[in-house]
């Protein structure tokens, strides 16, 4: 429907941004109810999320556990640092693959947009270590990144 | 932590105008450094200074064919880092197509039970 923008900020952050068309309340609540990340936080098709727990307050636990269904998993846990529903939410996470990952510290906002919603989340771009446990983990489609995509995605990134 | 100072040097190189401007030229072939100042009015030592600026970030090799000195791209300089975000955009991607269908399928069950 909406078309995500995928940049690097600087040297060390990431920005996705995207458009829903739904209210902040909704698309907030998507992000903090257990039952509802379950069916939509779930990347590639084919992967599941058996485990989902998510404390939805202040220094409340997340704990998402993700499945391919072909011996492929890994975990994320993490805490919730503050919330400003419907607006607001950050968090710290990190990858279980099983090695640990670095803390990222993602904030994610919810703006009204017209009638929908803009939703900006902002996260530390991984060391390349943690790139390559992410790149092993089963997630990848295809390796032959290009020059040309670099152009098409990266630069454009950077110029922003 | 290396491999994070060396992702700091790559993005670094990438952030000026000017060496993406280099890259691009050298992603249709070898140039020499004079080859690179030419369409850019920029001066050869400035321009020495950006091949250095891309060398040290892994983005660039350079060779030693006799008088001339030509550079190119180094094979793998940000495959890796391409290959993470192109992963994490196609993840998002799917993510957000799913979130869509899950906040309309919401909003048609308020409308079917106010």
């Amino acid at each position: 429907m909406s078309k995500l923008t995928l940049t690097t900020e600087g040297e060390t952050f990431i920005v996705v941004k995207r458009r829903f068309a739904a209210s902040p309340e909704d698309v907030y609540r998507a992000h903090m109810d257990p039952a509802l990340i379950a069916q939509w936080l779930l990347g590639p098709d084919g992967w599941t999320m058996p485990v989902c727990i998510n404390e939805a307050k202040v220094g409340g636990k997340i704990r998402y556990e993700w499945n391919n269904g072909k011996g492929g998993g890994f975990f994320l846990t993490g805490e919730i640092l503050e919330l400003a529903p419907p607006h607001r939410i950050v968090h710290v996470e990190r990858m279980h693959m099983p090695g640990v990952t670095p803390d990222n510290r993602v904030t994610t906002t919810f703006e009204a947009d017209g009638a929908g919603t803009l939703m900006t989340m902002r996260m530390s771009l991984p060391d390349a270590a943690t790139r390559k446990a992410m790149l092993g983990s089963g997630m990848e489609r295809g390796m032959e990144a290009s020059y040309a995509r670099f152009e098409a995605l990266f630069v454009k990134g950077v110029a922003a | 932590m290396l491999d994070t100072n060396k992702m700091d040097a790559t993005l670094r190189a990438l952030s000026d105008p000017t060496r993406r401007a280099m890259l691009a030229r050298l992603a249709q072939g070898e140039a020499t450094v004079s080859e690179l100042a030419e369409p850019v009015a920029i001066s050869q030592p400035a321009i020495s200074r950006h091949v250095k600026v891309l060398l040290e970030a892994g983005l660039v090799e350079q060779s030693i064919d006799g008088a001339r000195r030509p550079c190119r791209l180094a094979a793998g300089g940000l495959r890796e880092l391409d290959a993470y975000l192109d992963m994490l955009r196609h993840a998002l991607e799917r993510n957000y197509d799913r979130l869509d269908r899950l906040l309309q399928a919401q909003k048609d069950k308020r409308k079917k039970h106010p």
